[in-house]
């Protein structure tokens, strides 16, 4: 296997098929996603968004294609799926905060555990990590306790703290309070210009047009259309396209 | 007029609804009838005053049939209680809280195994949890009474095993059966998205059963193991059936002692069931207030 090299997709999805049950939810999906790129999948619900990033970090399997993450090949029967997800963080569209852990120990505990890195440093880093998603004075709250809109935010902390190479987000804003949107969004923004290699799922087109470098629409299981964010919204090609963006534009 | 077209065209309203979609049916019970709850809260009240009728009138039929009053039997059953009480009931509680901690330790392994993705672990610790969740305890203990030796040889020494023991192991295997089921079901009330997060985490899936899944499920098993607990405590006057020592054996012999006056019989018993009254009641009441404070929150 060759190694893999800044050169290459961090992300590579070849000609994906998924099938659940009789039931096939990506017919033949393609998909490269650079080093520090912001990529945002759009689409129709049901439209397989969903599925497809939850394969790139291994919690659905595929029956078809390639996937790469990193040089990892995802269907290598003997593939390493801790290893992989340590370098690929995920956010869910329901948070799933630990409801028995405080705000930073939600943060601290996926790298004591499974990096087995030191306290001290864990416990700073997660510090910074909070303040990073402006949330430094709820360390001590309970999930409970917070807006979903801070806990969002921890959930995207939580992921960070494994200093992950890439960062899934599901649908992060679709269950939030519409005034909770923003703080959610401006702290993906930040990871963005950080330089963190973001693949989103999402509804929010005005943010995936300010922050995607490249936007994939998908529908019904394929890839029907991708490109600038510009070239995307003025000019799309595909009736399909262009039949959404005029529903929800 | 129009309305009223209207509302003829309404399916399910104004004429029979026909449709291809799932539609839920009320629920109709499959064998009919009333249930056992429906039953129950049906009858008048004053039910339990025609029930207890015997008991209360039973101190003046005895008053009037014998010398043997009822001012004599409960002077005779006061001169048993401190005997009832430490040798008889305390021994029950020790029965009761052997029998819990071997049916807890031996459930919740059983109910792990239950969520186990193996196979060879899962089928076998569902048979064990059924098989003895669905049978009568008392036929258990019979089994166990009978089917286990009464000693045992250990390197050439011989250690006999007490029937209580025997009773606290028959007793823990209804106990086991349903602590099992309790932990089974509290593991797989705790949303599937928890999982997904700490395996996208990286955690394994041990750290996330041990760390993530079961201290979630802890407060949630509480309320259902104290009241197991509960029914298990007032299971133990089952031993008396196999001779074991405690409250209604040695009820039964301090009454033979006292010549069996048959006036004596209610005195003693209801001493008997006024402490598991005393004992098992508080229990009841801090269960219910749990159960209230840990209704699940999301």
């Amino acid at each position: 296997m060759a190694k893999w090299t800044e050169k290459d997709p961090i992300v590579l999805i070849k000609d994906v098929h998924k099938y659940f049950g009789d039931l096939q939810v990506l017919k033949g999906v393609s998909m490269e996603v650079m080093k520090g790129e912001v990529v945002c999948i759009i689409g129709p619900s049901g439209s397989g968004k969903s599925t497809l990033i939850r394969c790139v970090n291994a919690l659905n399997d595929i029956q078809g294609g390639l996937i790469k993450v990193r040089g990892i090949d995802l269907t290598d029967p003997k593939l390493d799926k801790l290893a992989l997800r340590k370098r690929v963080g995920m956010v869910f569209q329901q948070y799933n905060l630990f409801p028995h852990k405080t705000a930073i120990e939600n943060i601290m505990m996926a790298p004591m555990l499974v990096l087995k890195e030191k306290e001290e440093d864990v416990r700073e880093h997660a510090r910074q990590l909070m303040k990073k998603v402006r949330l430094e004075d709820k360390e001590n709250a309970y999930p409970g306790e917070l807006s979903g809109g801070q806990q969002q935010r921890v959930a995207i902390a939580r992921s960070l703290a494994m200093s992950p190479d890439v960062m899934l987000f599901d649908e992060v804003t679709a269950a939030l309070d519409p005034e909770t949107v923003k703080e959610v969004l401006v702290t993906i923004k930040d990871l963005a210009q950080d330089g963190m290699t973001c693949i989103l799922v999402t509804h929010e087109m005005g943010f995936a047009r300010e922050i995607a470098d490249h936007i994939y629409f998908t529908d019904n299981g394929v890839i029907v259309e991708h490109g600038s964010p510009k070239t995307f919204f003025d000019d799309a090609k595909d009736p399909r396209t262009k039949e959404f963006l005029s529903q929800i534009l | 007029m129009a309305a009223n077209k209207t509302r003829s065209a309404i399916p399910g309203i104004g004429s029979a609804s026909l449709t291809d979609l799932p539609v839920l049916h009320p629920v109709t019970r499959p064998m009919g009838g009333p249930t056992t709850t429906q039953w129950l809260a049906g009858l008048s009240w004053w039910t339990a005053l025609v029930l207890m009728a015997p008991i209360l009138l039973w101190p003046f039929y005895v008053q009037a049939a014998s010398k043997f009053t009822i001012i004599t039997a409960f002077g005779t059953l006061w001169k048993w209680v401190p005997f009832l009480f430490v040798s008889g009931f305390l021994f029950n509680i020790l029965i009761s809280m052997f029998a819990m901690l071997f049916g807890t330790l031996a459930g919740a392994a059983l109910g792990l195994g239950q969520v186990s993705k193996f196979g060879a672990i899962r089928r076998p610790s569902w048979f064990i949890t059924q098989l003895f969740r669905n049978s009568p305890w008392l036929v258990i203990l019979f089994i166990v009474l009978l089917a286990l030796p009464f000693e045992i040889v250990v390197f050439g020494y011989i250690i006999s095993i007490p029937d209580w023991m025997k009773a606290v192991f028959g007793l823990s295997l209804p106990i086991m059966a349903n602590i099992s089921e309790i932990v089974r079901g509290a593991i797989q009330s705790v949303p599937t998205a928890q999982w997904e997060a700490s395996e996208s985490l990286a955690f394994t899936s041990r750290q996330t059963m041990w760390r993530i899944i079961l201290p979630q499920c802890f407060k949630r098993m509480i309320p259902s193991w104290m009241n197991w607990y509960a029914i298990l405590t007032m299971a133990t006057p089952l031993c008396s059936l196999l001779g074991v020592e405690e409250i209604i054996t040695l009820s039964r012999q301090a009454m033979e002692a006292e010549n069996n006056h048959p006036e004596l019989l209610v005195p003693f018993y209801s001493f008997a069931l006024g402490l598991f009254f005393i004992y098992c009641y508080p229990i009841a009441r801090i269960t219910i207030a749990l159960e209230r404070r840990y209704a699940v929150k999301l």
